[in-house]
């Protein structure tokens, strides 16, 4: 009697449907292929002909079913009926909910927009939100950049016209050797995880620098264990051994960078700032002449040796500073924790790569002098950093050092080095200036957020003070490009510069992870005035799920989930764009939604309506948009440019065209995205490649064309310096001039982050990383992730753990300058001896999101947002300094110093706060 | 291994049970009409009662006799057979002692050899297991042929064998602790052989797959500490060696001392089926980072 | 009865690449969504919500940290789901007949409407790969997709396991590892992969392939353009610029 192996069908049907739309669990914004099963969602894959993620997904994405049927999904818009934060309230109606929210909104717009103050956390429709905020009229609107990453984009556009992330990428097809700094994740997920393939595969070098050895610098052929807030040093003086070694790229710094420019060297308000023509064009010595001439001339060989009148290159003087012996790997091996042989090792691996071994393309292109190049010539050395440079206070110089060495090879914009995806590059000059020019009924006189050049582009009202509540654009932090959304809530509190009304708020946690000094946020959320009346009287918040945040609203207006609405991923503000090819995309409801939620943009669009915003109604106040959906297709930012750049006009343009009602379901039939090839030739080079240049005015994504040169030497640093040496009517507080001179250097500097001022008393680094598998707070909601990070351990390293003794079971406390908690500890030997790390936003407040109070995330799992404080610690100066980068004002999660020792194990992670209740239902015990 | 009520239970008492058969079927004691009702009755009880419980082990229970099919190859299929078997054999001998008859001799030698059977498979389930080192040994049938003809010995109210037996059985079971200690190690599995990583051994768990618990942590990885098992290996040997041995030395094997002596002797069988799975490691706690008395994070 | 088949030729399987894997989990959920609306009875999550969350996975990955004799400590990211042995102990102690290896081309499999749950299976695995579903009372094990790889309602290119189709570096390669000629096998040839407690003598077919050596490029140090200190920046900047 043999066996019968049993009938089995290898061909079951796999679903009834497949819907193509855009994942939502994180920025990457992957495409998905939705299956369903008689109407439900059933399974989740990623889309192979997405230019994202090429069929791939991450956990996240993989596991989106949980996020769409998650217990926690608010269910109706929601009233407050008890005190703030206790978490009463009472289910509305849609009609009430706005009629509420239009009887706030509408006075305030008469008589004081600016007490508005409208913040989205993660928003992935700024375009849209800031455009509501602009026709609204308050100059308080921005997103998430300035607590997330905006020292790495400020710094990368201020340098080069683009930055890592979103706006580049490396060659992943080509680079040799890839440096990373600093990235534990970052937004481009799933890219950067091919990309790691791609280079593995290849047998390329991948090196990490980070204090931890995890993820991506787990799979590093080697790593640098660095101490963190020194990556600044250690980029300088791998420029400094560059340079002693003449190993950089000459001819690609003489035509594509400000290196040959002229600095003013004459005393008086021009000093440091760079010569140029009547026409304010930058000046170059012409090697054939030797005599000045315009920069982009037809024929013009700058010369990086040149004097003129006393004025030198800005290739001397950057050669003369880092050639300096303060940077020699010796001088910085110390504070940076990596032997000078390990830095020179760096060093040389780096030249070999980009040197030894160039990429050569055999695609002929023209530059905007007029000049053809054969071929494209490239350094194959990839670098990307992310939070690990930008979150600390000197992470824009740190990034801008990262930048000089990416340029001094030769590697940026070349082939197997780094690429900019449309709409970068763009200069800084070719983006916005902030706009704080507010009056009652009005909209502001233009973008909020933009770049400044000098002090006078700051954001202050006409006695100087600050016009935002987050005090962007001020002389504490000039060039805040992404607004300082963590200080929206202290400032407001503390009515300073000025009180508000209302906080409408979208997709923050601001209550719990998105918070430093968490604690006090919260008492800030309820803190009332002497007359009984909310110190923030108004709280608006739109939220999918039960988050922390929302016991502290008066208002909720539910949102649906990402399968449940429109969206649009727009050019006009962060695209999916890829290096060779510009695209877009959206979300649609491939799913209806089972409770009493709406789309939060399509809330904004009624709001907008029934408040009758200028854009959004037209001149008899009648409605040019009944939902999102309709002013994604409908809405012109320019004549012939709108959210999304596929199938305009009558479906035949790309980019630029009328409006195309059919718009949306030509996106649906092509899988929710849009792509348009970069030609061959306009590939690289892309800021001085004319092809380039014509093809994305072809495209809308500019007017004209803007070639431009790298800035090494940053001119809008120098302003704010001058301005600091008493120059100029813009005058900063006194007390702000010795931070100004000494940061505002127009060359990459390092200076300590401000946290080392904690000293001695607090000798350990204290960081955190993004887990892949969790996204933030709302991972935990999903059943699937919560199992594989339902806690997280305090990794300490072999030294601390040795030193006091530590062993599996134990808990410490780890107290910083401004706050305790007493946590379980793991050991971790791949680790900087001076550095603990835990995940993000693991833990959770009881009662939040669905979760059985006694969830591990609610009494193991903890933040460490609790030690961190955004100001620093009192200096005994009468001020309370921010604990932000000097020039962008972003927050320096990363310069926490703190100290340990070991406790006997608590009953729970402390603090620990009173359970919320929930919002919603308890959850079912067990799924399915 | 997590010491599961259902299967302990079941492994002693259907072993207590096929002991008491065996020796009934072999004549032991000469038994007839009600008091062989009794005596047969408590044999067919604790074996089927003992069967009935490990259902409780079974995700679908109502699919149990499936587990007949594959005797070729599966021990627990062996088991199933020969317990039915067993049971089966010896019912035509059962009933004619309770009719106050009796069958040719070899009706009963065949029956208690399915006994004996069903006991070895019993055993060989856990004893062809490679994956979990201490119980892949001849220790293993040795110890469960011990209790079983212990616990029949004493219940058939065979003082004298059962005295010896009990000698027996402390032997054997001091062995297979002794032994079994020595097995994990031998068995030359570490996480450098699981993962292929550090070939030098210097390779730990740096977080777990899930922080979560799964049906792997639960099953398979249990941990006692170390001073605890001692103390209750000495208790097992004991309660179900040495007590009984000195009650049936010193006391008359009437049937109020016989039944006390059996409830020692099973207190003492109990505690050692448990520490049989508690102290039992399955390779996969290489996995986990979990040893006995090694360190190892429980994390939830 | 559930003795194993004669080897197949075909032994289709995984290869898994420990120098590439970063550890990300996409294979983890991936593989939890496909098999919770697949093959079979649901991956129930048990106490979903609660303190103690407890799920059925077919693949999960660990995390290892390993010190070698120089240099810094090292973390290795470690998927383990079911090898397919060749000499599959899981098959043969099954009672029913449930579990059991296909003749055809290897793949280890339950057959749930004939288990009844008893768990021996699950101990016979000395890698942890099968997990009995408390809610439907079966076992679970990776089935390698069986219900993907010669599906004809997908396109071809997807009749692969869900937990390859998503692995974003690549590190999840599924082939016919019988076939010496085929890219899986040629890559475990080149790699030097490997087998996992080759001692327990299960023959698994999935290998690792193991991480490559890490440390310092072998880069001779930069040498000094000119001797800076002597010439002073000017010379240097002479010595340089002669180069263009
Ligand atoms: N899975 C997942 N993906 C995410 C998110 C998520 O929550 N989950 N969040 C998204 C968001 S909002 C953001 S901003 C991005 C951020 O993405 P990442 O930039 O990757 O952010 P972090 O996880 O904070 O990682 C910071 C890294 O920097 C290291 N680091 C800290 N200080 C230093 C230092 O001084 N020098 C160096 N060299 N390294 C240092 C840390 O060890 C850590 O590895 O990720 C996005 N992507
Ligand atoms: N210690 C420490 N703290 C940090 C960081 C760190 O590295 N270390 N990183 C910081 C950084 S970079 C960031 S970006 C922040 C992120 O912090 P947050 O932006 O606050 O991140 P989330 O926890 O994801 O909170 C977003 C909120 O959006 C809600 N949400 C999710 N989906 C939807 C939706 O579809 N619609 C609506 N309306 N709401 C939705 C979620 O329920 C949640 O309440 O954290 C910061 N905090
Ligand atoms: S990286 Fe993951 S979570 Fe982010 S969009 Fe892509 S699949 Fe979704
Ligand atoms: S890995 Fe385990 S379950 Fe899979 S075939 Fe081998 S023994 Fe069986
Ligand atoms: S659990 Fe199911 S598949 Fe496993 S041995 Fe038992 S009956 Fe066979
Ligand atoms: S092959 Fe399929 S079942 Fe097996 S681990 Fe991969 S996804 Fe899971
Ligand atoms: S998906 Fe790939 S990289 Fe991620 S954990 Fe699985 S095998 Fe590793
Ligand atoms: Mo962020």
């Amino acid at each position: 009697m043999g066996f019968q192996e049993p009938k089995l069908d290898t061909s079951p049907p796999v679903s009834d449907e497949v819907r193509k739309t855009t994942c939502y669990m994180c920025a990457c914004r992957c495409g998905i292929d939705v299956h369903l099963k008689s109407g439900r969602v059933s399974y989740i894959e990623g889309n192979r002909d997405h230019p994202v993620n090429k069929g791939v997904l991450c956990a996240k994405g993989a596991s989106g079913i949980m996020q769409v049927t998650a217990p926690s999904r608010l269910r109706a818009p929601l009233k407050r009926v008890g005190p703030r934060g206790s978490g009463a309230f009472e289910e509305i109606s849609w009609d009430e909910a706005l009629g509420i929210a239009v009887s706030w909104l509408k006075p305030l717009r008469e008589t004081a927009p600016e007490k508005l103050a409208f913040f989205t956390g993660r928003d992935q429709s700024q375009s849209f939100t800031s455009f509501w905020a602009q026709a609204y009229g308050t100059p308080n609107y921005a997103a998430h950049g300035g607590f997330c990453s905006v020292n790495m984009a400020a710094a990368g556009i201020y340098t080069m016209g683009g930055a890592f992330w979103e706006f580049g990428q490396p060659d992943w097809e080509r680079a040799k050797l890839f440096v990373l700094f600093g990235v534990a994740e970052d937004h481009d997920s799933n890219p950067i995880k091919i990309g790691i393939g791609k280079l593995k595969g290849r047998g390329a070098r991948v090196i990490g620098v980070n204090p931890i050895r995890t993820g991506y610098n787990g799979v590093a052929d080697d790593w640098y264990g660095i101490t963190p807030g020194t990556d600044g040093l250690l980029i300088l003086s791998l420029v400094h051994e560059l340079l002693k070694a003449g190993r950089i790229d000459l001819d690609y710094l003489a035509r594509f960078t400000n290196a040959p420019c002229l600095v003013d060297a004459a005393e008086g308000p021009g000093r440091g700032l760079l010569l140029r023509d009547g026409d304010g064009k930058l000046l170059v010595i012409d090697k054939a002449t030797g005599k000045p001439a315009p920069f982009d001339r037809t024929g013009v060989r700058p010369d990086l040796g040149a004097t003129h009148e006393g004025a030198r290159t800005v290739f001397q003087h950057l050669a003369e500073r880092y050639l300096s012996d303060e940077y020699a790997p010796e001088a910085v091996a110390g504070r940076t924790g990596i032997p000078a042989d390990r830095i020179r090792g760096l060093a040389s691996e780096i030249a070999h790569a980009a040197f030894d071994a160039p990429v050569v393309l055999d695609r002929e292109w023209t530059d905007f002098r007029g000049e053809t190049h054969a071929e494209m010539v490239g350094r194959p050395v990839a670098f990307h950093a992310m939070r690990g440079i930008s979150a600390h206070s000197n992470g824009f110089q740190t990034a801008r050092a990262l930048h000089l060495l990416q340029i001094l090879i030769g590697s940026v914009e070349t082939p197997g080095g780094f690429r900019f995806k449309p709409p970068y590059p763009k200069p800084p000059e070719a983006h916005p200036r902030p706009h704080c020019g507010f009056n009652p009924n009005t909209p502001l006189d233009g973008p909020h957020l933009g770049f400044v050049h000098g002090p006078d582009d700051l954001a202050l009202k006409a006695d100087g003070s600050p016009a935002r509540i987050d005090k962007a654009f001020t002389w504490e932090n000039p060039l805040s490009a992404h607004g300082l959304m963590h200080m929206v809530i202290p400032n407001a509190h503390a009515g300073d510069p000025y009180r508000i009304d209302t906080l409408l708020l979208y997709m923050a946690n601001m209550s719990w992870n998105s918070s430093m000094n968490t604690a006090s946020v919260m008492e800030m959320l309820t803190d009332r005035d002497a007359d009984g009346e909310y110190r923030i009287p108004r709280i608006i918040y739109s939220d999918a799920y039960a988050s922390e945040m929302v016991a502290y609203a008066d208002l909720i207006l539910p949102d649906t989930t990402y399968l449940e609405r429109h969206d649009c991923i727009s050019l006009l503000d962060r695209p999916i764009c890829e290096a060779d090819a510009a695209a877009d995309a959206i979300r649609w409801p491939v799913v209806e939604p089972d409770r009493d939620v709406r789309g939060f943009q399509s809330v904004l669009v009624d709001l907008a309506n029934r408040l009758k915003l200028p854009g959004f109604v037209d001149e008899d106040g009648r409605a040019r948009y009944r939902d999102y959906a309709e002013y994604i297709v409908g809405h012109e930012r320019r004549p012939g440019v709108g959210p999304l750049m596929g199938w305009r006009g009558k479906g035949e343009e790309t980019g630029r065209g009328a409006p195309n009602p059919d718009q949306l379901r030509r996106y649906v039939e092509n899988g929710g995205f849009a792509v348009a090839h970069i030609p061959d030739a306009a590939q690289f080079f892309k800021p001085w490649n004319t092809a380039y240049q014509d093809w994305s005015v072809r495209l809308g994504l500019c007017d004209k064309p803007q070639p431009y040169l790298f800035a090494l030497w940053s001119e809008p640093l120098q302003r704010f310096r001058l301005a600091a040496e008493g120059h100029g009517d813009r005058q900063p507080p006194e007390h702000l001039r010795a931070r100004l001179t000494a940061v505002m250097d127009p060359l990459p500097i390092w200076y300590e982050p401000f946290g080392e001022a904690a000293g001695a008393d607090y000798p350990v680094h204290a960081l955190t990383q993004r887990p892949m598998a969790m996204y933030h707070s709302w991972g935990s909601q999903n059943a699937w992730l919560r199992q594989i990070h339902g806690v997280n351990p305090l990794y300490l390293p072999t030294r601390i753990w040795e030193e006091h003794g530590f062993a599996d079971g134990d808990w410490a406390r780890v107290s910083s300058p401004t706050g305790a908690i007493t946590v379980p500890v793991a050991h971790m030997a791949a680790l900087n001896g001076n550095t603990i790390w835990t995940w993000n936003a693991i833990g959770k407040r009881k009662g939040a999101w669905a979760l059985d109070p006694a969830a591990p995330e609610a009494t193991k799992g903890f933040l460490l947002n609790h030690l961190i404080h955004e100001l620093l610690p009192e200096r005994g100066d009468g001020l309370r300094w921010s604990s932000s980068d000097p020039i962008t004002g972003q927050a320096a999660w990363f310069d926490l110093r703190v100290r340990i020792e070991k406790v006997a194990a608590p009953d729970e992670a402390q603090p620990a706060f009173p359970p919320v209740p929930s919002p919603v239902p308890p959850a079912p015990r067990n799924r399915p | 291994m997590h010491p599961a009520p259902s299967v302990i239970v079941f492994t002693v008492l259907s072993g207590a049970g096929f002991g008491l058969l065996a020796f009934l079927a072999l004549g032991a004691v000469e038994v007839y009409g009600p008091a062989a009702f009794l005596l047969w009755g408590v044999g067919y009880g604790l074996t089927v009662a003992g069967l009935f419980v490990s259902a409780f082990h079974l995700g679908n229970p109502s699919r149990a006799l499936r587990a007949f099919t594959q005797w070729r190859t599966s021990w627990l299929s062996r088991e199933a057979w020969a317990s039915a078997g067993a049971l089966l054999l010896l019912a035509p001998v059962a009933l004619a002692a309770v009719m106050g008859g009796r069958l040719p001799g070899h009706f009963g030698l065949v029956g208690a050899v399915a006994c004996l059977i069903a006991v070895v498979s019993t055993a060989m389930i856990y004893a062809q297991l490679k994956t979990v080192p201490r119980w892949n040994h001849w220790t293993t049938p040795a110890l469960f042929l011990a209790f079983a003809a212990t616990s029949g010995a004493i219940l058939s109210g065979q003082a004298r064998i059962a005295a010896l037996l009990c000698l027996a059985l402390g032997g054997v079971l001091i062995l297979a602790f002794r032994l079994g200690d020595g097995r994990f190690a031998a068995a030359g599995q570490t996480l450098t052989t699981a993962t292929g990583l550090g070939q030098d051994g210097r390779v730990r768990q740096f977080a777990p797959a899930h922080t979560g618990p799964n049906y792997l942590t639960r099953e398979m990885i249990h941990v006692v500490g170390r001073r605890h098992a001692m103390r209750l290996r000495v208790v097992a040997v004991i309660f179900a060696s040495l007590l009984p041995f000195l009650g049936l030395l010193v006391l008359p094997p009437v049937l109020p001392v016989m039944a006390a002596v059996f409830a020692v002797h099973l207190l003492g069988a109990f505690v050692a089926r448990w520490l049989f799975f508690a102290e039992a490691e399955h390779v996969v706690g290489l996995y986990y980072g979990q040893r006995q008395g090694g360190p190892g994070v429980r994390w939830v | 009865m559930t003795a194993l088949p004669p080897p197949s030729a075909k032994k289709l399987g995984l290869v898994i690449d420990l120098d590439t894997c970063v550890g990300c989990q996409a294979c983890v959920t991936a593989c939890k969504g496909w098999n919770d609306q697949g093959y079979g009875a649901p991956l129930s999550d048990q106490d979903a919500y609660g303190s103690e969350p407890c799920g059925t996975f077919l693949n999960r990955v660990h995390g290892y940290e390993v010190s070698p004799e120089a240099g810094p400590a090292e973390i290795v990211n470690f998927p383990r789901s079911c090898l397919h042995c060749e000499d599959a102990p899981c098959v043969t102690v099954c009672p029913t007949g449930a579990s059991y290896k296909r003749a055809e081309d290897g793949i280890v499999l339950v057959n749930e409407d004939a288990c009844i749950g008893c768990g021996l299976c699950a101990w016979a695995c000395p890698y942890g790969a099968r997990e009995l579903d408390p809610s439907a009372g079966v076992m679970k094990k990776c089935t390698l997709c069986v219900d993907r790889i010669y599906n004809e309602n997908l396109p071809e290119v997807d009749r692969v396991p869900a937990c390859v189709r998503t692995c974003p570096t690549g590190a999840r390669h599924f082939g016919d590892l019988g076939d010496p000629g085929s890219a899986v096998s040629r890559l475990v040839a080149e790699r030097g992969g490997y087998d996992l407690m080759p001692g327990m003598g299960t023959k698994p077919v999935n290998k690792y392939l193991p991480p490559r050596k890490k440390g310092a490029a072998p880069e001779a140090p930069l040498s000094p353009l000119i001797d800076t200190p002597a010439t002073g920046f000017a010379g240097w900047l002479d010595r340089l610029l002669e180069k263009i």
